[in-house]
């Protein structure tokens, strides 16, 4: 097969391109530690409400500065986050690390902290993990970012990250 | 526009397969005008600059958009453009023009079907809606009609398939020792690419969804379908493409003044595209839970390979029309770009197509970097990109085509010239606007799929500009597409008008490098095809597995959910203050 040399010399730097994206990316992983969406819990949707934690979800604390924090996605709310609909704030202390998990009560939803890496899908019967290291005092916006009916531009939240001597765990 | 060649056209030498490719770019134009006519009412909606419809009909403008432009306008082009290529290449009629018309049938009453449902959901009173949006993931549902339509339109497509296949053997009868034609090549190993990707699809809509829909299964895995869909929905992304690729290899280097530089590298290309479009779906589901980190990992290897035949197009593309512009006497390191064609509207069109690839592929290259993924996932950026890459790269490819094309399939000129010049420079325009804003706003965080990104409780923080600049360069841009279809459809239908002329045919040369010089295991379409079965086997069969271990073949449970949701809960959300009591009895 005839190649050109110039097509040859493309083709190489073509390839290299390519190794070198796969390389950053390992690095990311490996090096850097940006962690996957990965295999989590399986549970049935429908019986969300006998789950220990999904039952009645929220902020815990599990470590000096780390939170674990459960949501539930479900036409058109979050709990916690939907403050328009009556739910409480995520609240979490500034400069903790916090652990999400989410999971959906009917259809596939979105869950997005707008601005934190915190970015994930919420499928019926799974469970999603997403870990953020959060800093100072902010507020960010909760976005759901996959179509899940007629109502889903109403679907948002709030994260208040609050100065660790404001947060008072026991109003969770 | 067509000079006079005195030679004869496609439609002279085969009158029977021009009708099914004018048929089946009727269809792809009329999928056109109202998928665009819908996009206007959407970019105006969203942007807040003019609203007709209330926002939760604004989910079945974006099905209707996303359906009739994505699949059929798209695939409807494809069938007629591979029909002209396999006909004109294998210089022979279709074996059996009943079978022909059979399969263009089917695809077009099963489009017919799934539109109109689609449509439907606009009148709340009958209770017939289909607005799941393209990716139609459970368990939201459709009416079983809208499913029913895909299949039958896919089915038809599998037969259009069939069809080229025997064209292909009647000829390799005749021609035993004959290298395929590079456009049968091409047309033939899109084909086994469909074949393959469809697969996916095909199950989890005939054993799943529709019989879901129908009542006869109670549940299903929504992970389990949602992957199967991806699996075919990113080889359809290349299904799109292939076309635009077919004209690129083929007819842009005659109508920039030379040849195709080298035809072995162009069917690499498709093999490489048969071989890798269909195992890297799960880039898709980067974020999904339930889906292992490793299988992300292959999924993005996969994908970064895929970047080598674009990259491959790319200096082939580039060197033939650098080797026509010299054949018209351009000369220099950058001179010759001068001498291009640059009024030919078919020219121009297509070039502008090719650079708003290249930027669209950059910006895929950032969704498929599986860590970077997570900035841009499920933003504008991802509409943003598509819109450079299906609506740009291919679909201006195929406007731009047309205008070639046209003479050639109806005897016919192009009315006015400087209309369609003029057209794809507005669509070029049109979409740099649109989309770099949608690829900001996505740096932002501003979701896609949604009808009002504005929320109550905060705001989007610009890094760069307002996000007010943002909506203003997302309308004006919207518009300029809007009115791009529009000249495009109106330059058609006046070029219908047109008297028939004599000797308009053109003919395509030679290229530089012929099919000799290239490997005759690469016309082996058993060999590639099973290859690429065991690709996606290996891609998939864990994946897959793990799902169906973890959460069953029916999945986890939970109820399907009609895209028309129930009163009680659009009324939490819509009026969440007032009914905030309610959110404690909520499930």
């Amino acid at each position: 097969m005839h190649i050109h040399r110039y097509e040859k010399l493309w083709l190489g730097l073509s390839l290299l391109l390519i190794v070198g994206f796969i390389a950053t990316i390992t690095y990311g992983a490996v090096g850097a530690g940006v962690t996957m969406v990965d295999n989590g819990e399986t549970l049935n949707p429908n019986d969300l409400g006998d789950h220990p934690k999904f039952g009645d979800p929220g902020v815990e604390q599990v470590g000096p500065n780390e939170y674990d924090v459960y949501v539930v996605a479900q036409q058109f709310v979050f709990r916690p986050g939907t403050t328009i609909a009556g739910q409480p704030p995520i609240t979490v202390p500034a400069n903790s690390t916090v652990n999400f998990y989410i999971t959906s009560a009917d259809v596939i939803h979105g869950f997005s902290v707008v601005g934190t890496n915190a970015n994930t899908m919420a499928i019926p019967g799974e469970v999603a993990e997403v870990t953020v290291e959060v800093g100072g005092p902010q507020e960010y916006g909760i976005v759901c970012h996959e179509y899940c009916g007629q109502g889903h531009h109403n679907m948002e939240g709030l994260m208040q990250v609050v100065p660790e001597d404001e947060y008072n765990g026991s109003e969770q | 526009m067509s000079t006079k060649t005195n030679k004869s056209t496609f439609m002279d030498r085969f009158p029977e397969s021009a009708a099914i490719t004018r048929q089946a770019f009727l269809v792809a134009f009329v999928a056109l005008g109202l998928g665009a006519l819908f996009g206007i009412i959407q970019a105006l909606h969203r942007t807040n600059v003019l609203r007709v419809f209330p926002s939760g009909d604004y989910y079945t403008l974006l099905t209707a958009h996303g359906v009739l432009l994505a699949i059929v306008f798209t695939i409807f082009f494809l069938v007629g453009l591979f029909q002209w290529a396999i006909t004109r290449s294998l210089d022979r009629p279709p074996v059996n023009i009943t079978f022909t018309k059979t399969w263009l049938g089917l695809m077009s009453l099963g489009s017919a079907t799934a539109g109109i449902v689609i449509l439907l959901g606009f009148i709340k009173e009958i209770g017939i809606s289909a607005d799941v949006l393209f990716t139609f993931y459970a368990p939201l549902q459709a009416h079983p009609l809208f499913y029913a339509g895909l299949t039958v339109f896919i089915v038809g497509t599998w037969l259009a398939g069939v069809d080229w296949f025997r064209s292909w053997l009647r000829w390799r009868k005749d021609n035993p020792d004959e290298r395929i034609p590079l456009q049968a090549f091409m047309v033939l190993t899109t084909m086994i690419m469909w074949y393959i990707a469809t697969i996916g699809v095909a199950i989890a809509v005939l054993f799943f969804l529709l019989p879901w829909s129908l009542g006869l299964i109670e549940t299903v895995n929504p992970l389990l379908t949602r992957t199967l869909f991806w699996f075919f929905g990113h080889p359809v992304v290349y299904f799109w493409l292939l076309p635009a690729y077919l004209l690129w290899y083929t007819v842009m280097p005659k109508i920039a003044g030379g040849r195709l530089f080298s035809d072995p590298l162009a069917r690499v290309v498709f093999i490489l595209f048969v071989l890798l479009s269909t195992p890297v779906g799960i880039h898709h589901q980067y974020v999904d839970p339930g889906i292992a980190e490793g299988f992300k990992f292959i999924a993005m290897v996969n994908t970064m390979f895929l970047l080598l035949p674009s990259l491959l197009t790319a200096f082939t593309v580039v060197a033939s029309i650098e080797h026509g512009a010299r054949q018209r006497g351009g000369s220099g390191y950058l001179g010759w770009l001068k001498a291009l064609p640059w009024r030919d509207p078919a020219f121009t069109g297509m070039a502008l197509a090719g650079l708003m690839f290249a930027a669209g592929g950059f910006s895929g290259m950032v969704n498929a970097g599986m860590n970077i993924n997570y900035l841009v996932h499920n933003t504008l950026w991802v509409p943003g990109h598509f819109h450079l890459t299906v609506g740009t790269a291919v679909t201006l490819t195929m406007m731009a085509g047309t205008y070639w094309l046209w003479p050639q399939i109806t005897n016919k000129s192009i009315w006015s010239r400087p209309i369609a010049l003029a057209q794809v420079v507005m669509w070029f325009g049109g979409m740099a606007l649109m989309s770099n804003a949608m690829h900001v706003a996505g740096l932002y965080g501003v979701p896609r799929r949604t009808a009002e990104p504005q929320y109550q409780s905060f705001n989007f923080e610009s890094i760069f500009g307002t996000v007010g600049e943002l909506r203003i360069q997302i309308a004006i841009g919207g518009t300029l597409l809007f009115l791009s279809s529009v000249l495009f459809l109106s330059n058609l239908a006046l070029s219908w008008g047109t008297p028939k002329q004599s000797g308009l045919g053109q003919t395509l040369p030679d290229p530089l490098s012929g099919p000799d010089d290239s490997p005759r295991v690469l016309d082996n379409m058993k060999l590639w095809a099973g290859l690429a079965l065991l690709l996606v086997v290996l891609a998939y069969a864990l994946p897959l597995g793990a799902i169906v271990a973890d959460s069953g073949l029916l999945g986890p449970g939970g109820d399907a959910y009609p895209a028309l949701v129930d009163g009680i809960r659009t009324v939490t959300a819509v009026f969440g203050d007032t009914v905030a009591g309610l959110a404690g009895v909520l499930p």
